[in-house]
């Protein structure tokens, strides 16, 4: 178990690394930089120059690259030229804002997908089953932004459900019942969106395994015992059925990491995608170089998430 | 169980099973949507690209303030956008261009992807190992957003340069699957006996084991086409995909980005959110049923 894990870290790190060179070189290619955009027909050239010197900017790429390496692994990635705070804070306060998305969505999920599946499977080749199957096809075959817009448009603007913009309501104060309760009421509509457009693969997922259940002798030997058919299922196969479907978590984050560029930038809310949308918009070196690392970090994660669930859920994949 | 697969070798051999097209064929016969699919796909398609030949694009792209925002009716068949220009019009326009791009990049993703799966699946050795850790790396790498950064870095940049980024990050998914049934095709006793026959390894390759993926490969250009439009679409709608003088379906719907337009000016955005939509969900259906006629276990028909 823990060779399989040490083993997994130990092949990420050149992985971050060539990711981190990459990055690193191709930000730098970006034209313009942080003070092109300061320069005003007052400004002394001079000034701008000092400010680049003095920034660093002017260093050969290697020997920016080396500091930026050794800043970063003593947790200090820069400061954010527009926002003029550490990135680290910025990112911080993003992240956590993109996390309890992420939560809500992955919960969402599930308890669509979940039950979607189990009854997809149990009544097969039903009427609720080929609906179930039309549904995840549709999920599967609509673009995220397309569906994101079109949901917004009828949710937000035509019925007034869901407030279409921000992360939480100005007139709360932080920390009361009414602010947590506008913060959630702000994340449900890109919550569900986002939910509805990952369901497929759980849907999918758990339909075939309880089809493939049903035939099994374990399942056979459960109903000669005479248990009843509704136990069978609930006790039997759907745990059985279940604990893969947890191995997709790790992936689910994946996707969730993907798609919230596009989520947060349509719904305007304050989260990690819409801040590196807005970062390349203001050429924001330090903020851009740093979230791209952070979603590679955080994709290796969880598919090393999902590996390590899998073998513990089945002992044949690990690695001796 | 030998019994049984001498009876259905008896069978096969009275009843030749149907080969490669004809069973096709037959599964879109069966499945009436999926042949619905496929011929309004091709109607659609095929339409788009002729009705652009019939459209003036220098009438198409002149800015006329007094027709702002007009409303859908007798002189604009689906409205004007800000600078009264006709949505009809950049619909279509957006349409082909979309359509001709995702083909390119299916094209080129797709060949380079089945060369290396290939190579990779056949010879093995130094070349499989040395590709598998780069489609490893770019498995890892968060896709999106890199493809963003390098769309910014390039200075001139035009449709050219955006089908090739765009195919750079997305050839690895097509080479590791066609390497995996490269892979099994190429342990088969008919690839040891043209091996022992002396046949070059590029032939087999190509005439031998690639004619025996072709379903694979159709299911798999089919489903990369679909994809291909929704990433093209996406990047254009967040202002990262075709440059502004190439007008895309995500053009057009990226004026929704201006919440007036999202919510009181629908026909900007909406049809060509339901095109997006309706030919996705089209080429996905067509891309199923061909999948289910490329395995024997799954057929309708």
């Amino acid at each position: 178990m823990w060779k399989t894990i040490v083993r997994r870290v130990l092949i990420m790190i050149p992985q971050l690394f060539v990711l981190s060179l990459l990055i690193f070189i191709m930000a730098k290619q970006l034209p313009g930089d942080p003070f092109t955009g300061l320069l005003t027909p007052d400004t002394d050239p001079n000034r701008i120059e000092e400010l680049r010197e003095l920034a660093g900017l002017n260093d050969p790429w290697y020997v920016q690259y080396v500091n930026w390496i050794v800043n970063a692994a003593q947790g200090d990635l820069g400061k954010s030229y527009t926002y003029k705070i550490k990135v680290s804070t910025l990112i911080g306060e993003r992240a956590l804002n993109t996390f309890w998305l992420s939560l809500v969505s992955v919960i969402i999920l599930y308890l669509i997908a979940i039950p979607l599946g189990v009854l997809a499977g149990r009544y097969q080749d039903t009427f609720l089953d080929k609906i179930v199957v039309f549904y995840s096809f549709v999920t599967y075959a609509i673009p995220t932004f397309v569906l994101a817009l079109i949901f917004l448009f009828i949710f937000g603007y035509q019925l007034h459900w869901f407030p279409t913009v921000g992360s939480v309501d100005i007139k709360y104060d932080s920390g009361t019942v009414g602010y947590l309760w506008s913060k959630l009421y702000h994340m449900l509509l890109p919550a569900f969106t986002t939910a509805v457009l990952g369901t497929t693969a759980v849907v999918q997922y758990l339909r075939s395994e309880i089809i493939d259940a049903k035939s099994l002798d374990y399942v056979r030997t459960a109903r000669s015992k005479g248990i009843p058919v509704n136990k069978v299922y609930s006790r039997h196969i759907f745990r059985n059925s279940l604990l893969p479907i947890a191995a997709f978590l790790g992936f689910t984050i994946t996707g969730l990491l993907a798609g919230s560029i596009f989520i947060e930038t349509i719904f305007g809310y304050p989260g990690m995608g819409q801040l590196f949308i807005s970062s390349l918009v203001s050429r924001d070196y330090s903020v851009i170089t740093a979230l791209v690392m952070l979603f590679g970090f955080l994709a290796l994660l969880g598919s090393l998430l999902s590996d390590i669930i899998m073998s513990i859920v089945d002992p044949r994949i690990r690695i001796e | 169980m030998a019994k049984q697969a001498t009876v259905d070798i008896k069978k096969e051999e009275i009843n030749s099973p149907p080969t490669g097209m004809q069973v096709v064929f037959r599964e879109f016969r069966k499945d009436r949507l999926a042949m619905f699919s496929l011929i309004s796909l091709v109607v659609v398609i095929v339409g788009v690209f002729i009705w652009t030949w019939f459209i003036d694009q220098e009438a198409l792209m002149r800015v006329s303030l007094r027709d702002k925002y007009a409303e859908p009716g007798e002189k604009f068949l689906l409205g004007a956008d800000q600078g009264g220009k006709d949505i009809l019009g950049q619909l279509v326009t957006g349409a082909r261009n979309s359509i001709a791009i995702a083909i390119a990049i299916t094209l080129i993703t797709v060949s380079f992807g089945i060369i290396v799966g290939l190579v990779c699946g056949y010879f093995g050795g130094w070349i499989d190992n040395m590709f598998m850790r780069i489609i490893d790396f770019f498995i890892t790498i968060p896709s999106l957003m890199v493809i963003i950064v390098f769309v910014t870095i390039i200075p001139k940049y035009t449709v050219k340069e955006f089908i090739l980024i765009m195919s750079l990050f997305l050839w690895t998914s097509t080479a590791r699957l066609v390497r995996s049934k490269a892979l099994s095709e190429s342990r088969r006793d008919y690839v040891n006996a043209s091996k022992t026959m002396g046949t070059p390894g590029i032939l087999i390759i190509f005439k031998e084991i690639m004619p025996n993926l072709s379903s694979i490969l159709i299911v798999e250009l089919t489903l990369n086409f679909a994809g291909n439009v929704g990433i093209e679409t996406g990047l254009t709608y967040l202002g990262f995909g075709l440059p502004p003088q190439t007008p895309s379906l995500g053009t057009l719907i990226s004026y929704a980005n201006n919440p007036l337009v999202l919510q009181d000016k629908w026909w900007v955005w909406l049809p060509a959110s339901l095109f997006i939509l309706l030919m996705m969900l089209g080429i996905n259906y067509v891309g199923q049923a061909l999948r289910r006629s490329a395995d024997a276990k799954q057929r309708l028909g």
